[in-house]
Order: C-alpha cells, then sequence, then structure tokens
C-alpha cells in the first residue's frame, strides 16, 4: 500500500475542465499567435494566384475556345479543384516538418506527456490543429470562390468541410509516416513524389476524362481526385449524387484509417 | 537570523524558518525514514523488483525502492546506470517491463495520465520551448494541467519570483542561460503545485555558480515539505541535497541509506591520496598495505583509506618516502561508489 494523496491534494487544484487533446493544442496556438499573419498569407495566396492565373487567365482561353469544361465556366470548373489541392498541400506540410519538431527537435511533444496529457491527446491535438489550420485557410478561399461568382449552390456551404476532410484525409496518414522518420530526408521526396503529381493529375486543371485510361485508373484512387470531385459538386449544383457519397466515404477511410495510424505511430515514437 | 521561505505551497511548514527546519532535519538524521512519521505514512514511491528492457538490453534490473513524502531521496550513479530510465517509469512515462510499481498510491499501468497530473518533471533535456517568452512557456504548461489562465499568471509571479527569473518574464527563452533555463523548466514543472518532483540531473552541465544557486531553490523547496525525487552523477549533490539515497550501477542498486551512513558503512572517515608522478605509484602499493583499512589503485595516484589522514602521511614520511603531492580529505560517496563497483563515477 502506498499513500494516496492524489485525491487530498489534487481535487484542491482548480479546472478549467478541457479534454485533454485539446489542452495540447495550446502549445500550437501560441506559436500561431506569433506567427498567424505570414503563415496565413503563405497558406492562402498561393491557391489565391493559381485562382488567377489559372482560373481567369488560362480560363479565358479555355472558355474561348472550348466554351469551358463540362457545361460550366474554366473559372468555376478549376475553384473548387484548388480549394481541394491546397487543403491536400496544407495538411501535409502540417503534418511533415512541424511533427518532427515535436517529436525530435524541439521536443515539445515530450514536454506534453510529462503532464496529464498522454500520446493519444498529442496526435488527436496535433490533428486537431491541423483541422482548425484547414478550416481557417479553408474559409479564406471559400470566400473568394463566392466573390467571383463560382459558387451557385448553397450545397456549396458544405465545401469547406469537405475541403477540411479533404486535407485530414491526407494529413492524418502523412503525420503517421513523419512520426516514425529518423529526420526530414523522406519529406523532399513526398512533396515531389507525391503532392506535385496528386496536384497535377487528379483532375484539378483538367477532367480526369482527357487523361489515357490508365492514368485515369491511378487518378481514382487519388484521394485529390475524389477530394475535388466532391467539392466540385457541391459548389456547382450537382447535388449529392452517388458519386459524391463515393468520393465521401472513400475520404472518411482514409481519414479513419489515418487518425489510427496517427495515434499508433505517436504511442511507438513517446511510449518508451 | 530567521527569514521566512517564499511560500509555494500551502504546506504548514511555510511557517517555519530555516534554522528551525535545519534543527529538525538535524535530529531526523539517520533514522530510518518510516520511524521519522511515525510509521503511520505510506512511501508514494513503492517499486518492488521493478525492471526495464529495451529489446535484449536490461536497463533496470529488479530494483526495490521505497519513497516517502517529505524526503528528498537521490538515485547516484554513472552514466547508464538505469537512473533515467528508473526517473521515466516513476514520472509515469515509460511503462514498466516487469516488476511493481506504485505512484501516489497508483499503478502507473493504468492510472498513469492521473497520477502525472500530480508530478512535477525536470527531465534531463530542458523540453522548452526556445522561441516563446518566458510567461508563454509557463502558461502552455499550466494549460497541459488544464489550470484556468488567472490561476496560472498567480502562481508564475510567483514561481518566477522563486527561480529569480521575475525580470525574464517577457524574454524569449532562447536568450537565457543554461542555468536559467534550468531554473525556468523547474519553475514550470511546479505550476501544478505536484506532490512530488522528479529532478533528471538537475545541475549537468551547469556551471559552479549557477548549480549552487539551483542547490539553493532545490534545498528551500524541499524544507517547504516537497517531495523531491534527484537523479545524479555528482557525489556533492547527493551529499547536499538528498536525505536517502540509492547507488545504482548497472540497472541493480549496490547500496541504500543516508549519504552519512553509506560513508560510515562502506568507507573510512578520512581519505589519503598520494601521487607518485607518473606510474610512480604502483610498486609503492604493496609497501603500504600496513597504514590503510583499504587501498584503491587509481590510473594517476593511490588512495589510502584510513581514520587519520595526517597521522598516516607522517608514518610514510618515516618511512622515507616521499609523494609528488599528498592530500588529506574526508570520504566522500564516491569513495562509497568506488568501493562497492571498483570504478569512480564520472570517468
Amino acid at each position: 500500500m502506498t499513500a494516496d494523496v492524489l485525491s487530498e491534494r489534487g481535487a484542491r487544484q482548480p479546472r478549467s475542465g478541457w479534454p485533454t487533446w485539446m489542452r495540447s493544442i495550446w502549445h500550437n496556438a501560441f506559436f500561431y499567435r506569433k506567427t498567424w499573419r505570414s503563415s496565413i498569407i503563405s497558406s492562402t495566396l498561393q491557391p489565391l494566384l493559381y485562382f488567377f492565373a489559372m482560373g481567369l487567365g488560362l480560363g479565358a482561353l479555355v472558355d474561348h475556345a472550348r466554351g469551358g469544361v463540362d457545361g460550366v465556366s474554366y473559372l468555376k470548373f478549376v475553384a473548387p479543384g484548388l480549394l481541394a489541392a491546397a487543403a491536400l498541400q496544407l495538411g501535409i506540410e502540417e503534418c511533415t516538418y512541424p511533427v518532427m519538431m515535436g517529436l525530435k527537435w524541439v521536443k515539445s511533444y515530450w514536454a506534453k506527456v510529462a503532464t496529464p496529457l498522454d500520446a493519444d491527446d498529442v496526435a488527436l491535438g496535433h490533428l486537431g490543429w491541423v483541422a482548425f489550420r484547414l478550416l481557417l485557410s479553408s474559409t479564406i478561399f471559400f470566400v473568394v470562390m463566392v466573390i467571383f461568382g463560382t459558387v451557385t449552390s448553397f450545397w456549396g456551404l458544405l465545401a469547406v468541410p469537405a475541403a477540411v476532410l479533404t486535407g485530414l484525409a491526407t494529413g492524418a496518414p502523412t503525420a503517421a509516416y513523419a512520426a516514425v522518420q529518423k529526420d526530414d530526408a523522406g519529406f523532399p521526396l513526398l512533396f515531389r513524389l507525391g503532392v506535385l503529381p496528386l496536384f497535377l493529375f487528379s483532375g484539378i486543371f483538367f477532367p480526369i476524362t482527357s487523361m489515357p485510361g490508365w492514368v485515369q485508373a491511378i487518378a481514382q484512387i487519388s484521394p485529390l481526385t475524389r477530394g475535388a470531385s466532391l467539392i466540385r459538386s457541391l459548389t456547382l449544383d450537382q447535388g449529392i449524387g452517388v458519386s459524391a457519397l463515393i468520393s465521401l466515404a472513400y475520404l472518411s477511410i482514409w481519414f479513419v484509417v489515418g487518425v489510427w495510424l496517427t495515434i499508433r505511430a505517436f504511442r511507438k515514437m513517446l511510449i518508451v | 537570523m530567521a527569514f521566512h521561505l517564499p511560500s509555494l505551497f500551502f504546506s504548514p511548514k511555510r511557517a517555519l524558518d530555516v534554522g528551525m527546519l535545519r534543527e529538525m532535519k538535524r535530529k531526523r538524521k539517520n533514522i530510518h525514514p518510516p520511524e521519522i512519521f511515525d510509521g503511520t505514512l505510506q512511501p508514494i514511491v513503492a517499486a518492488h523488483d521493478l525492471v526495464k528492457r529495451f529489446d535484449s538490453f536490461v536497463a533496470v534490473d529488479g530494483i526495490d525502492v521505497e519513497i516517502f513524502q517529505g524526503e528528498s531521496f537521490g538515485f547516484l550513479g554513472p552514466n547508464g546506470a538505469g537512473k533515467t530510465s528508473t526517473m521515466r517509469m516513476i514520472s509515469c512515462m515509460s511503462p514498466a517491463s516487469g516488476g511493481s510499481l506504485r505512484v501516489l498510491g497508483r499503478d502507473p499501468a493504468v492510472a498513469g495520465a492521473q497520477i502525472r497530473s500530480r508530478l512535477g518533471l525536470v527531465p534531463q533535456e530542458d523540453t522548452l520551448e526556445l522561441e516563446l517568452t518566458v510567461l508563454d512557456n509557463m502558461l502552455i504548461y499550466g494549460r497541459y494541467f488544464d489550470l484556468p489562465k488567472k490561476e496560472i499568471l498567480e502562481r508564475t509571479t510567483r514561481l518566477l519570483d522563486f527561480a529569480q527569473l521575475s525580470d525574464r518574464r517577457d524574454e524569449k527563452v532562447d536568450h537565457l542561460s543554461g542555468g536559467m533555463k534550468r531554473r525556468l523548466t523547474i519553475a514550470r514543472a511546479l505550476i501544478s503545485e505536484p506532490d512530488l518532483l522528479i529532478l533528471d540531473e538537475p545541475t549537468t552541465g551547469l556551471d559552479p555558480q549557477a548549480r549552487h544557486l539551483l542547490w539553493d531553490r532545490l534545498y528551500r523547496l524541499k524544507a517547504e515539505g516537497v517531495t523531491l525525487i534527484i537523479t545524479t552523477h555528482y557525489m556533492d549533490e547527493a551529499e547536499q541535497l538528498c536525505d536517502r539515497l540509492v547507488v545504482m550501477d548497472h540497472g541493480k542498486i549496490v547500496a541504500t541509506g543516508a549519504p552519512r551512513d553509506l560513508i560510515v558503512e562502506h568507507s573510512t572517515r578520512e581519505v589519503l591520496e598520494l601521487r607518485f608522478g607518473i606510474d610512480g605509484h604502483l610498486p609503492h602499493v604493496g609497501g603500504l598495505q600496513d597504514l590503510a583499512e583499504r587501498i584503491e589503485v587509481l590510473p594517476d595516484r593511490l588512495l589510502l583509506y584510513v581514520d587519520d589522514g595526517d597521522d598516516a602521511l607522517s608514518m610514510i614520511h618515516r618511512r622515507g618516502l616521499v609523494p609528488e603531492s599528498a592530500l588529506v580529505r574526508r570520504s566522500t560517496l564516491e569513495d562509497v561508489f568506488l568501493h562497492l563497483t571498483g570504478r569512480t563515477l564520472v570517468d
């Protein structure tokens, strides 16, 4: 038997009543308070540049020559795709270097597991923070989309949550991968051989049906293809069809498996 | 000369002055802890046959330890002795591979988070946020313990005062010295008013001045009734701070007791250190055996374990031996360790 002082003195401590995984996010929030301006600019500027260059510039050409894509203007076609692509990119970025910082470089995550937080809280807190970042930048991009008249359906309001899902569905497995890496050597490869091809061949800039059959087959399994197609069906008044539901289910599977893998990876790294 | 301690905790001892505490401590000395507390208090850390394995490597090899409330308890040993692994198990961050462990009355395997909510951990490596300010570090850490902001701010004022960092509140941690970072890590660990403060090599890598300041702060905590667990490979640190300690080597406990008792038990009152130039000391070992209870042969010198060092030295001189240098000193824990393991602690 040992003395049980937990209940006596512990009970006297004042509490805010936050769930443990949410307390983990304070750490990110404090950093963000310092960097939010530059961070918002960098995470929304790139997709906005594409939006203007491709949507308006290239779009004028496409619309003039072919009368748009799939019956809508090129801008309306490309905007939801860019929303999905920006979410994917931010999701993966926030799940590579920041994970390495927390676990290996700055070891902030080790400070967390010395407190009431455990490895699961740290994993969920990380993904929770990524979700918040996705929500923020997706909302900004969505507002621009609305201003330029590319959202023609009330279903479009669901485009933001769909973008967050796309970012998490790809970010979560990335976090699991990043957590078990010795160093950041694999990250540039991930961006060049993973993110860039996904960005180019997932039906963002042109319908995947314009590619050869075997490339189409590969493109079909890309989560970005599913994310772009889901968001497009929401913003373009195509309603929730079977295809949209399949995309939703597909992304949800990626998301759930990714979260599970992230929790496992964080446990493996932090509980030794 | 009585001055009041800064009150960090709502402990009944806080009104006592240092003089009284020293007196109490003197009375306690050399008494086994359970008797100090009339046998009514249960240990707040109890480990039995505790084992930590990493694959085939056994870091902690079946140790038994009981630590009591209000005690300052040390784990002493060279690098790789298993101290940090033991600390990590006690702080509920690392699961035990075998044996039983109870911390604050609970099993870390099932109540880890609950126990950690009442612990303060000062890890070997500071895990501070270097890019943020001192205050931000305190705020973030306090939030992990679910403390309301107002409470954290109040405690931070008090704790930074204690850690002598009040004037650095808004400075980036990156700009602090090693000793300041260490004190901040301790202040941070105290934000939850823990029942048990665990310090893993608190002064490693600090200059002497910073070490002494840190010791002073830890001594104050101890005086306030905070239970401390300290690992160290510095003898003087253990002698200064620990009521009781265990000496660890190769994952096992090789001795347990109060620092003074261990010295009495495993060493003599004094030590005579002799140098005879490079490799010149080896031929003298045989001829000096009768003068000392025991002789340790180190690469560069001989250690003669004697009750009266000056006496032994004059005998040596009378025999016509002229050592290059001779030093008489009191026995320390270093000698205990040397006797028990045949090795010095810090190579």
